[in-house]
């Protein structure tokens, strides 16, 4: 009779960690920072049109690193649940807390049961009504651990060095042209800041009425990185 | 919430555990949530078949929507019908559909306000999920199919029937689309009504339209043709002096949809009030 090798639980989950996180490291990084607008998100993105920052609803972003295909049918379905739950009920009803609370357990639930866990690590970002109330940042990960952020949220294999970096150059009240110039600078990661060519910037602004998501690319983007 | 998984769940077991609804192959929604929600909450949508309602129920009537050179303008009256009563004063006929497109109700109130929201709801979700909003006229498609959704109930009586409009930006210029209960989508080139007091709208309508009219001249216009439909039809709204009601109106052009403010409108319906609604027995003599 032949015996299953026995593996210790603890030893499954370490590799499946591993796994996960060496795979997510591979990917580039995004920050999301708080400013006086709202929230902005900036990423280091090669690509014009796969985007990994979205829309989810009125006043909620989504953004992920990591494996493409994982973290877009993640965002469709946080995009189904939110317009479903607004359309049920109301759209104030509609919360990046429960949004959050929603991937944390579809992640946590694939890292415990299946063979191989997301690759991704997700970030959902809600901006406050009025300008001094609390924006909300939820940095969700592959196993399914949730923290809710202030000021700056760091996704990605770097996020520990660019942590540090914004540690030292972050100041709450940022305008929204000098919160794009840090998230460029400190995504190059102590190097030179990135350029236009590899950033995707999407902001959360208060100011735009329902619809708070807009992205900022081309001239304007120019216009904030040059300044 | 409870938010079903309906088809295959994507993987056997642990998914079912998930909140967020997850689909696969066929069974996958899209991009439409009119489909996601009939294939999640079939008690939503659509509305069930029912032999007769022995009440009458709100009916929202007269809406007009005019091309004008730089785009379109949209307007309804503010009254509500249930048989003889009047069920609403205040009802908003005219609706933002998204940032380029408008939406006008006329028939049974309770299917077209929900009917309304589903469809602004359908836009924005196909427009967050595809990364790009739809053109106008998969737009008006879209609404076509609520339309003969609502089929069953329109056999009943309580028959929708909605105008869209709004600006096209590939082809910059406003366009005007029409629709019948069973769902038919046609294309108006100069404007459209619907609704009870529709073609005394129709008929003003016609007498001043030219192809190149400004919008100031449209917005006056379709609050003429409201205030005409109201002169003639007893479940069209005319214009509340005592409690300060006026058609609801919005412009739709290159710089998206704008509703116009109550004061705009209030000023502009004063300034038309001499017109021939007056009638020969005006005090101050004769009409224009």
């Amino acid at each position: 009779m032949s015996m299953p090798f026995y593996v210790s639980p603890e030893q499954v989950m370490k590799d499946r960690a591993e796994y996960a996180r060496k795979n997510i490291a591979r990917g580039r990084d995004l920050v999301a920072l708080e400013c006086a607008i709202g929230v902005v998100v900036v990423a280091d993105n090669a690509s014009r049109t796969l985007s990994k920052i979205s829309e989810i609803y009125d006043r909620i972003a989504f953004a992920a690193v990591g494996k493409y295909n994982e973290f877009q049918m993640l965002k469709v379905a946080g995009i189904r649940h939110a317009d479903m739950k607004g359309y049920s009920y109301s759209r104030e009803d509609v919360s990046a807390r429960e949004l959050a609370y929603a991937y944390a357990q579809t992640l946590g639930n694939v890292f415990t049961h299946e063979m191989k866990p997301y690759e991704v690590e997700l970030l959902v970002a809600e901006v406050s009504e009025t300008p001094d109330g609390n924006n909300e940042l939820y940095h969700v990960f592959y196993d399914g651990v949730v923290i809710d952020e202030q000021n700056f949220s760091v996704l990605g294999g770097h996020a520990e060095s660019i942590t540090e970096l914004l540690k030292e150059k972050y100041s709450p009240g940022l305008s929204l042209g000098d919160a794009i110039k840090l998230g460029a600078l400190v995504l190059g990661n102590g190097e030179a800041a990135l350029g236009i060519d590899r950033l995707e910037v999407s902001a959360l602004d208060r100011e735009r009425g329902r619809r708070t998501f807009r992205r900022i690319k081309g001239d304007e983007l120019e216009g904030f990185l040059g300044a | 919430m409870a938010i079903t998984l309906c088809g295959e769940p994507i993987t056997s077991g642990p998914m079912q555990t998930s909140p967020l609804p997850q689909f696969y192959g066929a069974t996958d929604p899209g991009a439409s949530f009119f489909a996601l929600m009939r294939r999640t909450s079939p008690d939503i949508t659509p509305l069930p078949l029912v032999d007769s309602i022995p009440f009458d129920v709100a009916h929202a009537t007269t809406i007009v929507a005019i091309r004008c050179a730089t785009g379109v303008v949209m307007a309804g009256d503010r009254r509500a019908t249930a048989g003889h009563a009047i069920a609403g004063r205040r009802m908003e006929k005219v609706a933002p559909a998204d940032e380029w497109s408008g939406v006008a109700i006329a028939g049974a109130a309770g299917m077209a306000v929900e009917m309304v929201r589903l469809f602004q709801t359908q836009l924005e979700h196909y427009e967050k999920v595809q990364g790009d909003a739809l053109s106008l006229e998969g737009k008006a498609n879209q609404l076509a199919q609520m339309v003969r959704a609502n089929l069953g109930m329109a056999m009943q009586g309580f028959v929708v029937v909605p105008l869209f409009a709004g600006y096209d930006t590939r082809r910059d210029s406003g366009r005007v689309f029409t629709f019948d209960a069973t769902g038919g989508r046609y294309e108006e080139l100069d404007y459209a009504t619907s609704g009870s007091g529709s073609v005394h709208a129709r008929n003003w309508i016609k007498a001043s339209w030219y192809e190149t009219i400004s919008t100031d001249e449209a917005v006056d216009l379709a609050i003429r043709s409201l205030f005409a439909a109201a002169d003639e039809d007893a479940a069209t709204g005319g214009p509340d002096l005592v409690r300060r009601i006026y058609p609801t109106v919005a412009v739709i052009d290159a710089k998206g949809y704008q509703a116009l403010s109550d004061d705009a409108i209030e000023e502009r319906a004063q300034a038309l009030l001499s017109g021939p609604e007056r009638g020969a027995n005006a005090p101050g003599g004769a009409a224009k």
